[in-house]
């Protein structure tokens, strides 16, 4: 397997809330400024650390779904019912809250702005958030298949939209939906199997690397069915959010 | 001095045995690369490398044919999370070394699929350390690991090679997979050893 070095910020430093973005009912995107922050490479993370008054604190991963950019960052979050972190940054964290943050972290989730290699992009639920990164930061083919439940699950909707139709064709969306699809919708809504997928995906390129993210379950079937199709599994990057099955 | 955060009081649960940073599950999540690869049992072989070439293999059969230990053990993966009192059946490392003859200070686990870590060759000896193919009394699912993974439960989880395949020892440190992608070397949880420079 190919070998990155990908060197970090790896001391705690303090991150403020900038402003905050609701991306549905239950999902929000943090604007985070961070001073002297350089940058990331799409596709990685940063670990958020939170302290309570008596000293408890409590540590998290979050992708990070802004293009990269100096001394702001963007963590886009979903809330996991009775969670300890999520609920805390989707419904209670303001603007000028400060919280600590390192990173940003993961040497092999990333794609390099360099790397001419089209990119096929599967996302599962708030698993869209390293990709959208990706997305936005895209200088080469980009696909991205976006799995959620229904349409109001989606994030970053408008502003897929708006990139799938760009002029210079360099992004390409597609959304499927497990358990609700929009009113005249061609496809009805189903869980992403193997003949879901063959329906939606693109044909495959010989060069091209998969990203998928997403719940546990949901990439484990996905990244299984990449390979069944003939994507060569030293080219499938996986990000694994979640214990459980999505 | 700390950053509070205002307005987080945390949802504790009582865990004095948690390193620092991580929060305990119930489940048991997943981290690895890329896909999970499909070893058929009839395939699978287990081996044994000196750094003068001396193998060592095992068939499927022969393997777990060797006696087993089944090993109760909290586990900690880097992503925070630590699972407690997991249970497992495998064959200790002592086992699989006894007859082997080696100088080597330094192991890298190599697994199907193309993965690496590497670990010093004290953490695997003296019962630390496992090559485990039952997890809750039932054969290890490939999501997990399984035919079987290394089990080195004091070193955060990624040093537990999941698909274990060939046990490498050398004289030298060989960073691995995650080593060389910028995390720690060796990955003491209750230090909180996580990125290359903790
Ligand atoms: C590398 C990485 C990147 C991540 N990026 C993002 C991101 O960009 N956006 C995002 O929203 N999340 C992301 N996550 C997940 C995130 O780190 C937390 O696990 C999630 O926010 C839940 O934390 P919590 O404290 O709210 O829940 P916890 O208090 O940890 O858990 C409460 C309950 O929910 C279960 N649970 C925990 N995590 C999940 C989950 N992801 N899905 C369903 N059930 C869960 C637990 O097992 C437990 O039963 C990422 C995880 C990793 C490892």
């Amino acid at each position: 397997m190919a070998r990155a070095a990908v060197p970090g910020r790896l001391t705690w430093q303090s991150a403020t809330v900038a402003a905050t973005r609701a991306e549905t009912a239950t999902a929000r995107t943090l604007i985070l400024d961070v001073d002297g922050w350089t940058g990331h490479l799409p596709g990685q993370h940063i670990d958020v650390r939170l302290t309570a008054p008596d000293g408890y604190t409590a540590q998290r991963s979050y992708s990070i779904s802004s293009a990269p950019g100096p001394d702001r960052l963007e963590v886009t979050v979903q809330v996991v019912t009775d969670g300890e972190v999520s609920p805390y940054l989707v419904e209670v964290a303001e603007p000028g809250d400060q919280l600590e943050i390192r990173g940003p972290l993961g040497g092999w989730f990333v794609r390099r702005p360099a790397d001419p290699r089209p990119a096929l992009l599967i996302g599962g639920g708030s698993g869209v958030a390293p990709l959208m990164s990706m997305v936005r930061a895209a200088t080469s083919p980009t696909r991205l298949l976006y799995s959620t439940r229904s349409p109001s699950d989606a994030l970053f909707t408008a502003e897929l939209a708006t990139a799938g139709a760009a002029a210079d064709g360099l992004v390409a969306v597609r959304h499927v939906y497990t358990r609700v699809a929009p009113a005249g919708s061609p496809v009805p809504p189903r869980r992403l199997d193997a003949d879901a997928l063959a329906r939606v995906v693109w044909p495959r390129d010989a060069d091209s690397v998969a990203f998928v993210c997403g719940p546990t379950g949901f990439v484990e079937t996905v990244a299984d069915l990449l390979v069944g199709v003939g994507h060569d599994p030293a080219n499938i990057r996986a990000e694994r959010f979640g214990p459980t099955g999505g | 001095m700390a950053v509070i955060t205002r307005g987080f009081g945390g949802r504790r649960r009582d865990d004095t045995d948690l390193p620092p940073g991580q929060y305990r599950t119930d489940d048991f999540p997943v981290l690895s690369a890329g896909p999970t690869p499909r070893i058929s049992l009839d395939d699978w072989e287990l081996a044994v490398v000196t750094e003068t070439g001396e193998r060592s293999t095992w068939s499927w059969a022969e393997f777990t044919a060797l006696p087993a230990d089944e090993p109760t053990v909290d586990i900690h993966c880097v992503t925070h999370w630590s699972k407690f009192g997991t249970s497992w059946r495998g064959v200790s490392l002592d086992t699989l070394l006894a007859d082997v003859e080696t100088a080597a200070e330094y192991v890298v686990a190599h697994s199907y699929g193309g993965y690496t870590t590497n670990i010093p060759i004290e953490d695997l000896l003296d019962g630390q350390a496992w090559v485990a193919y039952e997890f809750d009394g039932e054969p290890l699912v490939p999501v997990h690991g399984g035919p079987a993974r290394l089990l080195v439960p004091h070193l955060y989880f990624w040093k537990s090679a999941k698909w274990l395949r060939t046990l490498e020892l050398r004289l030298d440190d060989e960073p691995g997979f995650w080593e060389t992608a910028g995390y720690h070397n060796y990955g003491d949880p209750w230090r909180e050893q996580r990125y290359r420079a903790d």
